[in-house]
């Protein structure tokens, strides 16, 4: 029953050239044929299985974004232009770990996000930890202290069999990683489709700031510069297909199942970011990188192709988790909490010391040379030598075939105009229940219970609020006044209508939520989730994602710094709605002065912001009500967006506006309900003239937001609403006493019912 | 001269740099003290802070009650400085056996974040000489491991001796036994508690500021005073 390997003889550059004809498993490391054609053309020779490995990890489409590529330019091209004299705000653009963006104050801050979807369907609980270590060793390499996580977070319908067993281990996942690295996690979104039933999505983004003089960029300059491995030993997890170079068979009953998923460990990654920070207070490392996706190979060849170009590195020194690792593996694997970083050698007695205080391995692997190969040894024997930049930067590009969906026209055609509607008032009040207690509307504290939101003392704002809200700390480390808001959002359904517009109304929300806090929104961060590249119809809809955001952006000015592309979401041939999750980060100069969404005080009018239209069209109630997609998503306005904005900046800034709280899916009763059931106050409203009562509570119309406004400043409200040219209608009156959501002449439901039905869901499906 | 009062950083842990927030804003002087290093700097009393000290991975608390700092902490205690142990810091004393019982999973298994109402049930310690006995105040708790368990001799000797230093209001968030948020030793200066009261320090960060009492109790401390010598 011994496991015995039997391994492939030692590929080295020399068999290689030796054996060209030797046959080479590049298919099934996911290599196209005229791909592996290209490898050969670069090197002049077959690639060693070493190589072989490299490429087909650096090439993937994970990696090389090769199918994206074309349409990502845009955001780059289509950077929002600054103003005559304006500062740009932008330190780190596309291309890095994570854009950086100037808060001011010598401060700046890097925040980004990225998927782990598949992992976190094989293995939920290691597959969303490992996601959310993933994105702090990013933001982390920046050269920042992370400050907060956010999670957004799809998953099949509620009810069905295989959520129960996802979800939860998700939601333990990303708390027990976040939790245990002492990141408070501050927002995020947690919504069910039955398209994401075989594929959830699982989305984790970081905010960290750091000086805006400090950052640290991912290159390897400097000849005789020494290149450092540090953190967690390297072991055989997350290797997938580089098991076939590395070993000829198994022997049958031995096999030995590795782990395709990365097993994360929370402690050693808490430990590997006091330990950086302390080495970049030092100033000790001229570039680094951290361990992700490809592991070694991406480490290495990012690192050199971005500096001088050339690298040794004797692969050997590398410490193992398991000594029995073949090159190849080391190079793929995956394993988590480990960085690489470059020091100069008058450096690396100082940063091996710093290393020791936290008991961290350290290991000098190589060095960085004036050639521009990249070149690795195993004992002595060169295996890879490679011009660096092919694997990094000059991968394959592909331009592939996009088709609108055949059933696009149709399904924009069922604009679902005959869906039987609630009339009377007891309909209507039976909707509004349907509503706030279905599972993409109910209260999601079963799952935000697990999230710690307090650690490291600077959270202002936490999820349920429209964004998350951290204090940032002051240039001299003190706790300043400044802070930042954030906030992720994404809409598939109305991606799926018009992914375009879809993928703009889920920045709108992003950029609205931000602004409810009254934070003013600076820039953008995205994680594409998609079908697969290879179908034509899910191309053109990531295609017109692409362009719809890159537009947008343009329009509201704030640039996109970063983000990520996850392809191949499906089940069999049918893909997961077009599901682009944006986020937004805004800076307020005063935390202080922020806005709640929580209704509180006595006497305020409540003002609904905006403009209200017969909007249901890919709708909760929809979908809620009649199980139904169709028709067009709400109409995009940006500029009404951009109005609607300045206005709730103003009016925070400006101490007008006690609470205020954005409207989107369920429309105007959802968000007053959540609003009241965070304040404790009751509201009288009334439907105003001229508008259908079931239009007025439910529609999903954007740029729109309520705010509560004390009687006192009223009038300086409405003026400036009306000098602005924002539609401001008075809806309402808080009432403390009532006790409950009064909608006059139709129905009444008391606080203790609305709260009970709402609270009850989540812990109902899931225990 | 102002109090010194110190907070201990292990490996893993989370809520220190929190922790020396809160003493300061209660007027004391906050001193970062390593695990590593046995001397304490002087400390009129210890702060040792929530997280998850060596990952927690074989027991919380387990591995840390070793750390050279924490003989110090011990010999200290033994003596009379005060020792305020926050959530993990709590399971740290209770390994330490300066503690009776233990802290074991949550009754639903699962990590717990919540605003707790709890009531100080006894003010004669030296963290809590600044609330009234009955005094109910609001303060976040977050654990996994914050069940708190003893056997019934213990937990009677403690209700007896008047050693229940808070109980939770409501629901108890994590099965403890008859409701217990905190308890202290037999003579006061150690105190080992669950819920966060450096996480409600402010109305901005917090859901109150009904924690600061807890650090500003020591600077007035009769507690203080008779360690001197020792």
């Amino acid at each position: 029953m011994t496991a015995t390997r039997r391994r492939t003889p030692l590929d080295t550059v020399q068999v290689a050239e030796s054996s060209p004809e030797q046959s080479q498993p590049y298919a099934e490391l996911g290599l196209a044929r005229d791909e592996y054609a290209r490898i050969k053309e670069i090197l002049g020779r077959r690639p060693t299985s070493s190589e072989l490995a490299m490429y087909s990890v650096m090439w993937s489409e994970h990696c090389s974004y090769k199918s994206s590529k074309v349409h990502l330019k845009q955001f780059a091209d289509k950077k929002p232009a600054k103003a005559a004299g304006e500062k740009d705000i932008l330190l780190v653009g596309m291309g890095e770990n994570a854009g950086v963006v100037d808060v001011g104050n010598g401060q700046a801050v890097t925040f980004k996000i990225e998927s782990h979807n598949h992992p976190s369907y094989v293995e939920p609980y290691q597959g969303a930890a490992t996601g959310v270590g993933g994105i702090v060793r990013d933001i982390l390499t920046m050269g920042a202290r992370p400050i907060a996580v956010l999670d957004s977070l799809r998953f099949g319908a509620a009810e069905a069999a295989d959520t129960a067993r996802v979800l939860p281990g998700v939601v333990s996942g990303v708390g027990g990683y976040g939790n245990c690295l002492g990141l408070p996690n501050i927002g995020g979104e947690l919504v069910f489709d039955p398209s994401y039933l075989a594929n959830p999505l699982v989305n984790a983004l970081c905010v960290g700031v750091l000086p805006a003089d400090g950052i640290k960029l991912a290159k390897a300059e400097g000849p005789g510069s020494l290149v450092v491995l540090f953190g967690a030993r390297t072991g055989g997890d997350g290797i997938g297909g580089a098991s076939v170079l590395a070993s000829a068979s198994f022997e049958r009953e031995g096999e030995r199942k590795r782990p395709a998923v990365q097993v994360g460990d929370p402690f050693a990654e808490k430990v590997l970011i006091e330990c950086c920070l302390e080495i970049f207070a030092a100033d000790l490392v001229s570039g680094i990188q951290d361990l992700g996706a490809a592991g070694l190979s991406c480490a290495t060849t990012e690192l050199a192709a971005a500096g001088t170009g050339g690298m040794h590195i004797d692969l050997d020194l590398a410490p193992l988790r398991d000594e029995t690792l073949a090159p190849e593996e080391i190079l793929m694997s995956e394993s988590q909490e480990r960085m690489m970083a470059v020091v100069t050698p008058d450096n690396l007695e100082a940063f091996l010391k710093v290393c020791a205080k936290w008991d961290v391995t350290a290991t000098v692997l190589g060095t960085v040379t004036d050639g521009d190969r990249l070149v690795m040894r195993w004992h002595g024997e060169t295996i890879v030598d490679v011009p660096p930049r092919t694997l990094a930067h000059e991968g394959p590009v592909y331009r592939r075939p996009l088709r609108r969906p055949y059933d696009q026209d149709a399904l924009n055609g069922e604009h679902g105009n005959g869906l039987p509607r609630p009339r009377t008032g007891e309909q209507l009040r039976a909707t509004a229940l349907k509503l706030v207690t279905s599972p993409n509307l109910a209260d999601k504290s079963w799952v935000t219970d697990q999230y710690d939101r307090y650690v490291q003392g600077n959270t202002v704002l936490a999820q349920p609020e429209d964004a998350g809200m951290v204090r940032l700390p002051g240039p001299d480390g003190e706790d300043s006044d400044v802070g930042i808001a954030v906030s992720v959002d994404g809409n598939g359904r109305y991606c799926r209508l018009d992914p375009y517009a879809g993928a703009q109304l889920a920045l709108a929300e992003a950029y609205r939520n931000v602004a409810v806090t009254g934070a003013r929104p600076l820039a953008v961060t995205n994680c594409l989730n998609f079908g697969s590249p290879e179908d034509p119809a899910v191309m053109w809809q990531f295609a017109e994602a692409v362009r719809g955001l890159a537009d947008g952006c343009q329009q509201l000015g704030i640039p996109v710094t970063g983000g990520n592309v996850s392809f191949y979401n499906q089940t069999g041939t049918t893909a997961i709605l077009p599901t682009p999750v944006i986020g937004v980060l805004g800076v307020i100069d005063d935390v202080n002065r922020r806005t709640p969404m929580a209704l509180r005080t006595d006497g305020a009018q409540l003002y609904l912001l905006g403009e209200t239209r017969d909007e249901f069209g890919g709708s909760e109630w929809a979908h809620v009500a009649h199980g139904f997609l169709g028709g067009r998503p709400p109409a995009v306005d940006l500029e009404r967006e951009r109005l609607l904005a300045d206005v709730l900046i103003n009016a925070s800034r400006d101490g007008l506006v006690d609470a205020a709280h954005d409207l989107s899916d369920g429309g105007l009763f959802v968000a007053l309900a959540e609003a009241c059931l965070r304040g404790l106050a009751g509201v009288r409203l009334v439907v105003p003239e001229g508008i259908d009562p079931f239009v007025f509570l439910f529609s999903e119309s954007a740029g729109r937001a309520i705010v509560a406004v004390p009687r006192t400043e009223e009038v300086r409200f409405t003026d400036m609403c009306t000098a602005r040219g924002l539609p401001a209608q008075r809806i309402g009156v808080l009432d403390i006493l009532e006790a409950g959501i009064e909608v006059q002449g139709q129905f009444r439901i008391p606080m203790a019912e609305l709260r009970v039905a709402w609270a009850a869901t989540l812990p109902a499906l899931f225990g | 001269m102002s109090v010194r009062v110190g907070v201990v950083t292990f490996p893993g842990s989370l809520d220190d740099r929190d922790a020396l927030r809160a003493i300061r804003l209660a007027g004391a002087e906050p001193v970062p003290l390593w695990h590593g290093d046995k001397w304490l700097a002087d400390v009129d009393a210890v702060v040792l802070p929530g997280g998850f000290s060596y990952g927690d991975y074989l027991r919380c608390g387990a591995i840390a009650r070793f750390s050279p700092a924490m003989e110090s902490v011990i010999d200290g205690a033994r003596n009379g400085l005060p020792v305020l142990g926050i959530c993990n810091g709590f399971q740290v004393l209770c390994e330490a056996h300066l503690l009776p019982g233990a802290l074991i999973r949550n009754a639903e298994r699962r990590f717990v974040c919540r605003d707790q109402r709890i009531r100080i049930e006894r003010s004669a310690t030296a963290w809590t000489a600044g609330y009234d006995d009955g005094q109910e105040l609001v303060i976040p708790i977050k654990n996994i491991d914050g069940g708190y368990v003893a056997d019934q001799p213990t937990l009677d000797a403690l209700e007896a001796e008047g050693r229940v230093v808070a109980r939770y209001l409501d629901t108890n968030p994590n099965g403890s036994y008859r409701d217990i948020a905190g308890i202290c030793n037999e003579a006061g200066n150690v105190v080992g508690l669950m819920p966060h009261p450096e996480h409600a320090i402010d109305q901005l960060t917090g859901p109150s500021a009904d924690g600061l009492g807890f650090f500003s109790s020591v600077l007035t401390s009769s507690f203080l005073t008779s360690m001197v010598g020792a």
